[in-house]
């Protein structure tokens, strides 16, 4: 789409991906320019690198309370998602059959557990409430002793429901002691603390680009002790368990990206801009006629969902895309076919149809928030007929 | 040894007097198709065609290239050999080795086109059938259902041999049929359409509306996308794009909700053929099928017609759906086609469109649109001034 005027670009859909920052940049350059031997070479050009990639498997280790042999490299959030959900599966396959998880899980753990279903597997997808809820209740009560499996994500990534992570890893150690829990934390990792210690889960993914590192990177945190079959099979890269000759660039940048975004007292003051910046916004969006505001009031505070109820998520996107602003929508694609999460809401149709999605990062101010809501008012005005 | 591609016409061999100028057409054609991947020469000899490959040219990506030039019934690869028997058998072996060694059952085939030749047609089967034999032992001849035809055609210049021919892309050269506009917007059945016309020799200009916001940039990338499969076939396209936006919220403001995909279709019609005239376009040409949606019976058909006065050509109007899906995947459109994106012809689709509009009532409705205070005709003229030309190429 071709930019109508010519403004500053606001960038309000960081749930999708950020910009990296000049410090993953000079780390990813680094390891291009200078830095470039293969981690696994002996010589010293091969170390030089070793020890690069030892930093930055130190600082996700670090930013989870984690140890570094604890964490492996990806090539991102999906395949760690995968890896978990289909290692957990064949490693307790004889254990039992049920897997438990929510509706409203990314698509890389939902359609995973789906060929797992294929093959055998019972599938409990917890149902959210209108706001992407899921009690703690729902989750004891899924959790039986032939559980193998429970997979939950912290965050939701389109309405940014917290989901009773904590409440799951107790379930399963009570109800299915030899049940293995993932945890997704993909959209909460730099934002909320994000403990392996305090969470007690056995595997949680995390992902680079969403925390201002390139794409390309992620990582699975998988507790010590802790035996799973891998999915490839090649080298001894990652302990064996992930292998093929490490990405080293895009590593180095996920180091530098985790040690700032998971800084503590760093990501608790982001943590209160942030929330004053949405408080902002819902009030503000609250000021148009018809809007409905699909997140809940205690909902990580980086991502605001709504919906304007007149005009189609599509038409909404390219309006605003064409203004230079940058959101989402809740619908994955175009026709009026809303996203497996809009749909597990259950909200009306036209609400559905209209879900947009808004996601912070420390860049956005109060002024993104009111270039963004004039735009939306004015596209009301403009587009909101029937659909 | 030298390698060619010999060309069997089509339905040219029919044309009488125009003979010279199809085939004229069809070189000139066979030589844009293959140019992308070094050229070729083309010429004439004895009622074939024969293509040489410039020096560096890929003869695989060539014969690929020119399988999808229409007005070629079939296309062989052949060895040009000197015409000599002592040269003709051996390179027999070594130029269909492969062939003959996973073969079980083959036939020899001779075409004695040069009278001067000491051997006649059977004399030459029975001398290749019987080294054949010599060479590959596990071999039996099959004169009805061989696994291999062997053809060896001794002609004027040289001798050349071949296996059995590639099935060419059929109809007429594009070009020798003047050129039509196809209104495409995305779906299934245009596409199909074009490469339809263009097969009966239609080159190509092709209108598409955009409604932005309702539609996105991702709307325009997928025509674009598929019309460069389709020029595969038809060479270049001349794709407009109109800004349609003004008009059909128009529409949307001032007509009855059950009258708009009609009358939207009216008026796209009407802008068409405006763009359709400058390029020089004797027709439009359309995807839709009887029955297929609201806007495709009769009733609807005989309002959209009366909006234009050039041929509207439907090549798909007779068509099942599954027939027109078994051509899109020959094409390479359908799996683009199905990518979701709003297009022109989705944005605000009434919930219950009138099946059976009435001509004269469609026309009064439009009526509104034509007051001062909306000028449709002031509409058109900006939508026409703003249309986006880009040329399309053939995607490889």
């Amino acid at each position: 789409m071709e930019r109508i005027q010519d403004t500053q670009e606001i960038y309000l859909d960081n749930s999708a991906t950020t910009q990296p920052c000049p410090e993953a940049v000079a780390a990813a350059n680094e390891m291009m320019v200078r830095f470039w031997g293969n981690p696994s070479s002996t010589h010293v050009k091969g170390s030089e690198a070793a020890a690069k990639l030892r930093e930055a498997r130190r600082a996700v280790a670090s930013a989870l309370s984690a140890a570094p042999e604890e964490i492996f490299f990806t090539s991102g959030g999906t395949e760690a998602n995968n890896i978990a959900v289909f290692g957990a599966a064949a490693k307790n396959r004889r254990n039992g059959k049920r897997i438990v998880t929510s509706a409203i899980e990314h698509s890389s753990v939902l359609d995973s557990v789906a060929e797992l279903e294929k093959q055998g597997f019972e599938v409990i997808r917890l149902a959210p409430d209108s706001h992407g809820h899921i009690s703690p209740q729902q989750v004891a009560e899924a959790v039986n002793a032939d559980t193998v499996l429970v997979t939950m994500m912290m965050v939701n990534n389109e309405v940014g429901s917290i989901l009773p992570v904590e409440a799951a890893v107790r379930a399963a150690r009570r109800n299915a002691p030899k049940a293995i829990v993932h945890c997704d934390c993909v959209q909460a990792f730099g934002k909320i603390p994000v403990s392996v210690k305090k969470l007690g889960a056995d595997l949680i993914t995390v992902s680079a680009h969403k925390i201002h590192a390139p794409k390309g990177a992620g990582a699975l945190y998988k507790r010590k002790g802790l035996m799973i079959p891998s999915l490839t099979h090649g080298g001894h890269q990652e302990d064996s368990f992930r292998p093929g000759t490490e990405a080293a660039p895009v590593i180095a940048a996920f180091g530098a990206a985790a040690a700032i975004a998971c800084d503590k007292s760093g990501m608790n003051q982001r943590y209160e801009t942030i929330k004053a910046l949405r408080d902002y916004t819902t009030q503000r969006l609250h000021g148009i006629d018809g809007i409905v505001i699909n997140s809940p009031e205690d909902a990580l505070p980086y991502i605001v969902n709504f919906s304007t109820c007149c005009v189609k998520a599509e038409t909404m996107l390219n309006f605003l895309s064409e203004r230079g602003i940058y959101v989402s929508g809740g619908s994955a694609c175009a026709k009026g076919e809303p996203s497996h999460v809009i749909k597990a809401l259950g909200l009306p149709r036209d609400a559905a149809d209209s879900a947009i999605r808004v996601s912070f990062c420390g860049h956005n101010t109060t002024d993104d928030v009111d270039t963004l809501v004039n735009t939306v008012a004015e596209g009301i005005t403009r587009l909101a007929h029937f659909h | 040894m030298n390698e060619i591609i010999l060309i069997k016409n089509g339905e040219l061999a029919l044309k009488g007097l125009n003979r010279r100028s199809f085939e004229e057409t069809l070189a000139k054609n066979i030589q844009k198709a293959a140019a992308p991947f070094g050229g070729v020469k083309v010429w004439r000899s004895q009622s074939t065609m024969f293509v040489t490959p410039l020096e560096g040219t890929d003869i695989e990506d060539a014969v690929e290239a020119i399988a999808k030039v229409f007005g070629i019934a079939a296309l062989s690869r052949a060895a040009e050999i000197p015409k000599d028997m002592d040269e003709i058998l051996p390179a027999v072996c070594e130029y269909l080795g492969d062939e003959l060694n996973d073969a079980k059952t083959f036939k020899v085939n001779a075409k004695r086109a040069d009278k001067k030749f000491p051997l006649k047609s059977p004399e030459i089967c029975a001398t290749v059938g019987e080294y054949i034999l010599d060479h590959f032992p596990h071999l039996t001849v099959d004169v009805h259902d061989p696994d291999l035809i062997v053809t060896v055609e001794i002609r004027d210049t040289s001798a050349y041999i071949h296996k059995q021919p590639i099935r060419g892309a059929g109809g007429l050269p594009v070009g020798t049929g003047g050129r039509a506009c196809v209104m495409i917007s995305g779906g299934i059945d245009s596409p199909v359409a074009s490469w339809m016309m263009a097969k009966r020799g239609l080159e190509l200009s092709a209108v598409n509306f955009a409604s932005p916001p309702y539609t996105s940039l991702r709307a325009e990338e997928k025509v674009k996308d598929l019309l460069s499969k389709v020029a595969e076939w038809s060479g270049e396209i001349r794709l407009h794009i109109v800004p349609f936006t003004e008009i059909q919220e128009a529409i949307r403001d001032y007509c009855p909700e059950d009258m708009l995909t009609v009358i939207m279709r009216r008026y796209m019609i009407k802008i068409a053929q405006i763009l359709a005239r400058k390029d020089e376009a004797l027709a439009l040409i359309s995807g839709e099928s009887v029955g297929q949606v609201a806007s495709q019976t009769l009733r609807a058909l005989e309002c959209t017609d009366a909006a234009a006065d050039m041929p509207i050509l439907r090549p798909v109007i007779g068509m099942d759906k599954e027939e027109i899906v078994t051509i899109a995947r020959r094409i390479d459109t359908f799996d683009i086609s199905i990518q979701p994106f709003e297009d022109c012809c989705t944005v605000f689709t009434p919930k219950h469109p009138k099946t059976k509009p009435v001509l004269e009532k469609i026309m009064q409705a439009e009526k509104a649109l034509e007051a001062d205070e909306i000028n449709v005709a002031a509409m058109i003229e900006n939508a026409v001034r703003d249309t986006q030309l880009t040329i399309i190429t053939p995607d490889r």
